[in-house]
């Protein structure tokens, strides 16, 4: 009897609770307020009761995207899948089948700003721990790392538990390493303070100089100034390996600027002050065939490398037949003449594509970083240019020595009356020179539209750095142009963190203009009987 | 014979007419750069000009007569905004100039407006340690953009390491120096703030970039407060990206990143990070709404943004408007005296007052920038905060205030030796 009551009584509490119980559908609703505070106390709430339910993570993940809205109506949460103008393809969170195209206008958006999105960010990533796929778990596993905090030693060892990969157990078991040099006391502190010492990371660093300072254990801070100057040892080896890395991919871009310098200024002895402008008829060609194919983004800079050196050799060909031509062997007028197109090529510019700068689009395989490890990332961006400089290098390097144009370039530039009475037409070759080292001139454009501004005075920028190299490698030697350009970006790079950017480009200048007083034909000086002309 | 006298008739008639309506209408000068490096940035300013004289003579002019605007072209060449200022105030005489962008161009232009008394609005951000009693600044001095930035940056963001990265000119400088004193007296130590110049358009952040990494990665929170101008801000956020810093791990508070500067780039990599300015387009306020439908019929593109100087250009332009109304003339003298304490509505709904030291009261907002190149109001003062023209952080100008009222009537007194050390400071 008394049971029987105990179990009415029961059911009872229970029909109230359900009655009253939240459930996952009403209290996202809360999600819908203006305040952030708010905000962030119903995400804590949401991971609190529902971290085991799989409709939280896609909810976490738009929040964080951007893509979370309501709509105005009847409050029902959608995620956008595609904008197209004002109005939003848009599926529903918690039935995906239903898809819907809703005006911008009806929708609000579940706004967030960096703190929340922090937090969610460090949620999803203790969610995603257990994921199925490598790359998100890593993913979590490095965010776990970056914010590790006490709560986190029950999850970790789980984690450590059931993982398999070697990869991500390595970024776990440091985590948790520094959560024991943190919390453990007597030997086993010591111990991990020690372990520490392998690890590379900044975070494990940072830990170890907190315990250096704050401990008061004698032995303690013996170990832990030990494993600093391990960890720091190596980090200053991976930063020198960096400031190389970045000092090369400065150089590359140098090369990239100078190596139709070295052919139109170094081969033909054209003082070419539109040079930079070729560059930046390169840059504009990729941001047209952009937008006529806005379909074909990744691939865009496999079409505009192509398209930029025949549109910038043309305009290179069309300069030289119209004024060049005409003013050989007078570097003085050349020089005035080419200023004048210069900046006839920039009007132009801004009256066709207006003086604002235009968006390039990075295809998303150039952009983010390769992570050697934790001390040391090269961003892929760079080290593409690089590559593609060396190609470029190697190409023309080929086209001069091994075709049989650049047989008659090399005649040409060597001995112009020879050559004609060899039967070489000379002025077809200039011309045809001028026109690869315009084009080239174009590609260097496409490269630096991925790194810097697309606008009517992007050659500007380079041109001067352009004939430093020429000038330095040595006038009429591509080689001299290779080194040059790497030497100038080793350099600059390994002042700049000594010195500032500011400096760094003034001492440049400096020691060009001195090695210039000591060689004044460069690095690599041409020889031979036609070097004094 | 007959023809010629005909013509001659004609042409005084024209003549005539001409100086009648000349003599109708009151000159406003717009002294922007409409060419070279500026442009890009100015061309809207007297656009804006151009719009509200537009607007304001739809209503009937000022004082019953139209306004005319005279627009002259200084060409981004700092020299030539003086010479050009000269033209019109000897030459066209105009009544009051809007103009100037750059302080360097402001500072060239300054002994030609003192000297020939005239009234320019300037409705830029400066680093301010001036005031003229001929000028009146609408853009926001340093303790209305910066400090209340840094403000939000250490108090809700919990920031306790700082990069303050500049472009190596005045303004960064300048703000720079009052920042860096003003996080030491807040007991910040000085092996944690880390400060960079760079040089205009610079390019190539990667070895920066890297630093600034290494310096956020000490344990302690970082933030960059960027003075970075211009071109060399796409280059700066793209490396960020690229170099895997995101907006929650080393926010990006920028004072010269707006609405003009973000349309025309690639937004990806800049998301999430911050501005500090006292208007954003997407203020909601009916009086906002009203101004940019205005801009963008009168510019004829539905695409054009609006931004903070052309907020301080239009409540320049009503409180000139509101300040010779109440003058009953366009006298230099009469009207500076007759808009101080004067206030109009501005666009984020709050009211602009031209202060004693011909500074405005503003509210400061911080914005965090979206993928469409528009900002959300992350945060912003409670009400206006009044511009203060000499900062209170410099060791040099901290007794120093401006007060063009009786019985100071000085741009730079000092409090404590009571004493006006003059205009050229």
């Amino acid at each position: 009897m008394k049971s029987t009551i105990l179990k009415i009584i029961f059911l009872n509490l229970l029909l109230i609770s359900s009655l009253f119980a939240s459930s996952f559908e009403t209290d996202i609703d809360k999600l819908q307020t203006n305040s952030l505070k708010k905000k962030t106390q119903v995400v804590k709430e949401l991971y609190e009761k529902y971290s085991e339910d799989e409709r939280l993570n896609p909810l976490f993940r738009n929040m964080v995207s951007g893509d979370l809205y309501y709509k105005e109506n009847n409050k029902t949460f959608v995620i956008i899948t595609k904008k197209e103008g004002k109005n939003y393809h848009t599926t529903q969170l918690l039935d995906p089948s239903k898809m819907e195209v809703i005006n911008k206008r009806d929708l609000d958006k579940v706004k967030t700003n960096n703190k929340l999105r922090s937090i969610i960010k460090g949620l999803l990533a203790e969610m995603n721990l257990f994921s199925k796929k490598y790359e998100i778990r890593l993913k979590s596993a490095k965010n776990i790392l970056d914010n590790v905090s006490k709560d986190d030693e029950k999850l970790l060892n789980k984690a450590l538990n059931l993982e398999t990969n070697s990869k991500i157990k390595e970024v776990l078991l440091e985590a948790k390493t520094i959560l024991d040099a943190k919390y453990k006391d007597g030997f086993e502190q010591i111990k991990a303070v020690t372990a520490l010492g392998e690890y590379i990371s900044s975070q494990s660093l940072a830990t170890l100089k907190q315990i250096e300072a704050s401990s008061d254990n004698e032995e303690l801070k013996k170990v832990a100034a030990k494993s600093i100057s391990s960890v720091e040892s190596s980090r200053s080896f991976y930063s020198v390996i960096e400031t190389a890395f970045f000092g090369l991919s400065q150089g590359s871009v140098l090369l990239l600027a100078a190596i139709g310098l070295a052919i139109t200024f170094g081969v033909m002895k054209v003082i070419n002050m539109a040079h930079g402008e070729m560059m930046m008829i390169g840059a504009y060609t990729t941001y047209t065939l952009q937008q006529i194919m806005p379909n074909l983004i990744e691939y865009s800079i496999f079409i505009a490398i192509p398209a930029a050196f025949i549109v910038s050799g043309i305009v290179g060909i069309i300069i030289e037949r119209l004024v060049i031509r005409h003013l050989y062997g007078r570097p003085l007028e050349t020089l005035l003449a080419t200023f004048g197109i210069s900046l006839i090529l920039q009007q132009l510019v801004r009256t066709i594509y207006s003086p604002l700068n235009q968006e390039v689009k990075t295809p998303s395989w150039m952009s983010g970083a390769w992570e050697i490890n934790s001390a040391l990332s090269l961003t892929y961006n760079r080290l593409y240019i690089i590559i593609f400089a060396l190609l470029v290098f190697i190409a023309i390097l080929a086209v001069l020595n091994k075709t049989s144009l650049g047989l008659k370039v090399r005649a040409v530039t060597q001995n112009r009356q020879m050559a004609q009475a060899m039967g070489i037409k000379t002025s077809w070759i200039d011309a045809m020179t001028f026109g690869i080292g315009s084009g080239i001139a174009g590609i260097a454009g496409v490269a630096l539209s991925q790194l810097t501004n697309v606008g009517p005075n992007l050659g500007q920028a380079y041109i001067v750095d352009s004939f430093m190299v020429v000038v330095f490698g040595g006038v009429g030697n591509l080689w001299g142009t290779l080194i040059g350009a790497v030497t100038l970006g080793e350099i600059n790079k390994f002042i700049e963190p000594v010195a500032g950017a500011v400096l760094a480009k003034v001492i440049i200048l400096i020691f060009i203009i001195l090695f210039i007083q000591k060689r004044p034909r460069g690095l690599f000086p041409q020889k031979g009987r036609d070097a004094q002309d | 014979m007959k023809k010629m006298f005909a013509k001659a008739i004609v042409t005084s008639a024209l003549l005539g007419g001409m100086l009648a309506h000349a003599a109708d209408t009151i000159k406003v000068g717009v002294l922007h750069s409409l060419s070279g490096t500026m442009a890009i940035s100015e061309t809207t300013l007297k656009d804006t000009v151009l719009m509200l004289i537009d607007e304001q003579n739809k209503k009937g002019g000022v004082l019953g007569k139209k306004l005319e605007p005279v627009v002259v072209d200084p060409a981004s060449n700092w020299p030539l905004f003086a010479e050009k200022m000269r033209g019109l105030l000897t030459q066209d005489k105009v009544d009051v100039t809007f103009g100037c962008w750059t302080s360097v161009s402001r500072k060239s232009v300054l002994p030609v407006v003192e000297e020939l008394n005239g009234l320019l609005f300037y409705p830029v951000q400066y680093e301010g340690e001036e005031s003229s009693k001929n000028v009146f600044y609408t853009g926001a001095a340093p303790n209305q953009q910066a400090i209340p930035a840094v403000d939000y940056l250490m108090n809700e963001i919990g920031v306790k390491r700082w990069v303050l990265a500049g472009t190596d000119y005045v303004y960064p400088r300048t703000t720079n120096k009052i920042l860096e004193s003003y996080l030491k007296a807040k007991g910040v130590k000085a092996e944690d703030i880390m400060i960079n110049y760079t040089p205009f358009g610079h390019s190539d952040w990667q070895s920066i970039v890297s630093d600034i990494k290494k310096f956020g990665s000490a344990g302690k929170k970082t933030a960059v407060v960027s003075t970075i101008n211009g071109d060399a801000n796409v280059p700066f956020y793209k490396e960020l990206g690229n170099q895997g810093i995101s907006a929650e791990d080393i926010p990006v508070v920028a004072f010269s990143v707006g609405e003009e500067e973000l349309s025309g780039i690639d937004t990806k990599p800049l998301v999430g990070h911050l501005a500090a300015w006292n208007y954003f387009q997407s203020a909601e306020s009916d009086i906002n709404e009203k101004f940019i439908s205005t801009w963008k019929k009168f510019i004829k593109n539905d695409k054009r943004v609006t931004n903070d100087p052309m907020e301080a250009t239009y409540i320049g332009f009503n409180l000139w408007v509101k300040a010779v109304e109440k003058a009953g003339t366009t006298d230099v003298d009469a009207v500076s005296k007759a808009i101080i304490g004067l206030e109009v509505p501005n666009l984020t709904g709050g009211t602009a007052k031209m202060l004693k030291n011909h500074h405005l009261t503003k509210p400061v907002l911080i914005g965090e920038i979206q993928e469409d190149g528009q900002f959300e109001t992350v945060w912003s003062t409670e009400g206006e905060v009044a511009g203060d023209a000499w900062s209170d952080f410099l060791p040099a100008s901290k007794d120093v205030i401006a007060d063009w009222t009786a019985p100071v009537n000085c741009g730079n007194y000092n409090t404590v030796t009571k004493k006006c050390s003059g205009q050229n400071y």
